[in-house]
């Protein structure tokens, strides 16, 4: 606060005298905070005696730190970020963005789809498969929830937190339809996407007269109520013990991986079985599920219910005096990011094999809805951007072996994965409170098309 | 009070008619029995001091409030008559062709200033892109509808002097920019009849001369009756053809802005009165009231309102 409020340029002498007073300022605080609770510490005795221990070592650390982090960011980051700040404020008008930036889409849909091809090349068929199974179809399966997602909160402005429910339902509609009625991965794709979008009417016809935080505690509910009738519906979902046995996904029927299979993909091509082939089809499957999703939303945007949404975002009243029947509106937007929750679920119990209802707590929906809203709400490139680095970063944490050296061999990185998690999304609402891509691209334009900037935009009220 | 059917029907040259509406909201009465009508082609404007409930009138004709009481007949150019309080808002605009603006500025700020135009011929789109399904496989009837309807955009934006303003956000627009805008937007959805709340509201005296002319080629070129709160009086007496007063909920005065700028009973709600000289000016007001009355038809008796 006092960091901000401070004009950026005094001399660095008189800001030195500064720092180190607020530090000093700050360490008689903490200690003043932390001598009762951390210096001293209370425990019983085998004779149930109360015991007094002092602490003065872990004492002196937690103030150190609280006076080594208040003089860095007085003396450093706060100067860094007003300067940033001011200049930020001496440009005000969006840069014209240079032919790579343009054509960025392409760029990374080329790159995308020799990916698998150039890890079976680089680390061979069988190491490549964590690269496009843990990464690249992980991460493609949250760019098409965030995506679907995206349409609900980024466009129409209704803040949904059981969006986990829709995938959920598509999960199951595969997985269930698929073992009771042998239907195949290509007939109960679409048809998962309709049942989920069918779920999102249901849903949403008595929920979207609710507005803003009330709309979010049903959505909520409505995640949590799906997942508790999937845990206890037992005799069709077998509860807690999950779906198991899913079938695999073929190629349209001609091949199959199921390993016991006549027209098994490795046999009818005579290649060694490995589990490799299924992910990388299903790497491309979710691909191009991907951009059916990008397709489909650039699309509707420039469509008059496209518009609609955005409007309803911005204004709801001003819509309805419109002619615009706000009900029928925020309908479709639920149902359609349903839809795509639904190919999502029905994607992932074909890849999984198996499905529980722990794959679909509330801790999903709240990564989805942070990818959405750290990619900046309706931006689909910053939302593919935040998904590489939410979810890619996460599982990148795996990888840290190294860090066993610094931090000892009991280390494991994987468990400080939400606590790196939450750094980021601090240091990134810090950054860019808009998300990654704040500004928005008009869908029609007369003269020429410029970028909206988020100081116009307006986040919904539910 | 029973009607006949034949009496529901609105005379040809209304297009507007209200009758005893009440509008309360718990114990306050906002609106007491107001009946007025506009007639087709005419500038009705409706005035009164703050509070005396021109914006409740409103928010009842347009749907956003349902009338305790009483009924708003609207009179389409086709014909076809609608009991606009038994509407919602959405249809109002949509089938009665009734458009509004209203008193805090409400624009789609993020959006574009052609956009706010666009969004404005949502239904229009919307059938002509087959309900979203057939524009989405890139039919083609829809791509000239798209084409068509940012040339309406345009046309409206020449008629507001705007078009080099279209492609930025309409949040950052001047004020008065942002006022044109709005009626710009409400005559996009394509009504017979407008409603501007406080349309000057904020404008200097230019930007109020240009809005004079603005709404006389509205009504004039696209044969649309407008009704209009305003506190500026250079707009009301200069472009509307009737007037009705409001005080309290209930009408003091209607008629022409000659015949209600000298209503006495129009000049003490504005300009108000002791309380012990309430006696004095009712007396005065009678007498001129009665004069009025043997002028007008209209006139009604008085002393009756405090």
């Amino acid at each position: 606060m006092t960091a901000a409020a401070q004009p950026p340029r005094i001399p660095s002498d008189d800001r030195l005298k500064w720092a180190l007073r607020e530090a000093l300022f700050a360490g008689l605080i903490s200690f003043g905070m932390f001598v009762l609770y951390v210096g001293l510490e209370t425990t019983q005795n085998i004779r149930n005696q109360l015991v007094l221990n002092q602490r003065w070592g872990l004492l002196a650390i937690l103030v150190a730190i609280a006076v080594v982090g208040r003089f860095l960011i007085v003396y450093f980051i706060g100067p860094w970020f007003a300067a940033r700040k001011a200049a930020k404020a001496a440009k005000t008008e969006v840069p014209t963005q240079s032919l790579l930036r343009r054509n960025i889409g392409w760029i990374a849909l080329l790159a995308l789809l020799v990916f698998p091809m150039a890890m079976v090349w680089l680390v061979g068929p069988q190491k490549s498969l964590k690269w496009v199974d843990n990464y690249g179809v992980q991460i493609l399966i949250y760019v098409m929830l965030a995506w679907g997602l995206n349409i609900v909160v980024g466009l129409a402005g209704l803040l949904d937190l059981g969006y986990v429910a829709f995938y959920a339902v598509g999960a199951y509609s595969y997985a269930l339809l698929s073992l009771y009625f042998g239907l195949s991965f290509w007939t109960l794709l679409p048809l998962a996407g309709i049942l989920a979008a069918f779920w999102g009417i249901i849903l949403g016809f008595p929920v979207l007269r609710l507005r803003g935080d009330y709309l979010a505690v049903v959505t909520l509910a409505f995640g949590e109520i799906i997942r508790l009738v999937l845990i206890n519906w037992t005799d069709v979902t077998q509860g807690t013990f999950g779906v198991s046995g899913v079938p695999k996904a073929s190629i349209f029927g001609i091949w199959s991986f199921e390993v016991g299979a006549d027209n098994n993909f490795a046999k009818a091509f005579g290649l060694r079985q490995s589990s490799a082939y299924y992910k990388i089809f299903l790497f491309y499957v979710i691909l191009a599920m991907c951009a059916v999703t990008a397709v489909v939303t650039i699309r509707l945007r420039n469509m008059p219910i496209g518009r609609a949404w955005e409007a309803l975002r911005e204004d709801e009243i001003a819509c309805r005096s419109l002619g615009i029947n706000t009900v029928t509106t925020k309908l479709t937007a639920f149902s359609i990011g349903a839809m795509f929750g639904g190919f999502a679920g029905a994607f992932f119990a074909a890849r999984q094999g198996f499905i529980s209802p722990e794959s679909f707590t509330f801790h999903e929906s709240a990564i989805i809805l942070a990818v959405v809203v750290l990619g900046g709400m309706g931006s689909l490139f910053g939302i593919a951007v935040a998904a590489i680095v939410m979810i890619g970063g996460t599982e990148l944490l795996r990888e840290m072996h190294f860090l066993k050296t610094i931090f000892g061999p009991d280390f494991t990185p994987e468990l400080y994965r939400m606590l790196i998690f939450g750094l980021a999304m601090v240091i990134v609402m810090v950054l860019k409170p808009r998300g990654l891509v704040s500004v928005r691209n008009p869908t029609a334009f007369l003269h020429e098309r410029k970028a909206v900037s988020s100081a116009f935009t307006k986040e919904g009220h539910g | 009070m029973t009607q006949h059917p034949e009496e529901r029907r609105l005379s040809g040259d209304e297009v507007l008619r209200v009758e005893h509406m009440t509008m309360r909201f718990g114990g306050l009465i906002a609106i007491n029995d107001l009946s007025f009508s506009a007639k087709r082609g005419e500038i009705t404007a409706l005035i009164g001091p703050n509070g005396a409930g021109k914006t409740t009138v409103f928010n009842c004709v347009t749907g956003f409030y349902k009338p305790t009481m009483g009924r708003i007949l609207m009179r389409r150019s086709n014909g076809e008559e609608f009991n606009l309080e038994r509407m919602s808002d959405f249809e109002i605009n949509r089938d009665a062709k009734v458009s509004r603006t209203f008193q805090n500025i409400r624009l789609f700020t993020g959006l574009t200033v052609l956009e706010n135009l666009l969004v404005a011929q949502h239904n229009a789109l919307m059938k002509s892109s087959g309900f979203t399904v057939l524009g989405l496989l890139g039919w083609r009837p829809y791509k000239d509808a798209a084409k068509e309807a940012i040339e309406k955009a345009r046309y409206w934006l020449e008629m507001i002097n705007l078009v080099h303003r279209a492609d930025d956000p309409a949040g950052d627009l001047p004020y008065g920019e942002q006022r044109r805008l709005e009626i710009a937007r409400a005559m996009c959805t394509g009504p017979e009849f407008l409603c501007l709340d406080e349309p000057a509201a904020g404008l200097n005296p230019r930007e109020s001369l240009e809005l004079n002319t603005l709404l006389r080629s509205i009504r004039e070129k696209h044969d649309v009756s407008l009704l209009l709160i305003e506190h500026d009086m250079s707009v009301v007496m200069q472009i509307s053809d009737h007037v009705v007063v409001l005080e309290y909920g209930a009408k003091i005065s209607d008629g022409t802005p000659k015949h209600v700028q000298n209503d006495p009973r129009v000049i003490a709600a504005y300009l108000g009165v002791e309380d012990d000289e309430v006696d004095e000016v009712l007396e005065e007001i009678e007498e001129v009231a009665e004069e009025v009355s043997h002028e007008h038809e209209a006139g009604q008796p008085t002393g009756d309102a405090r």
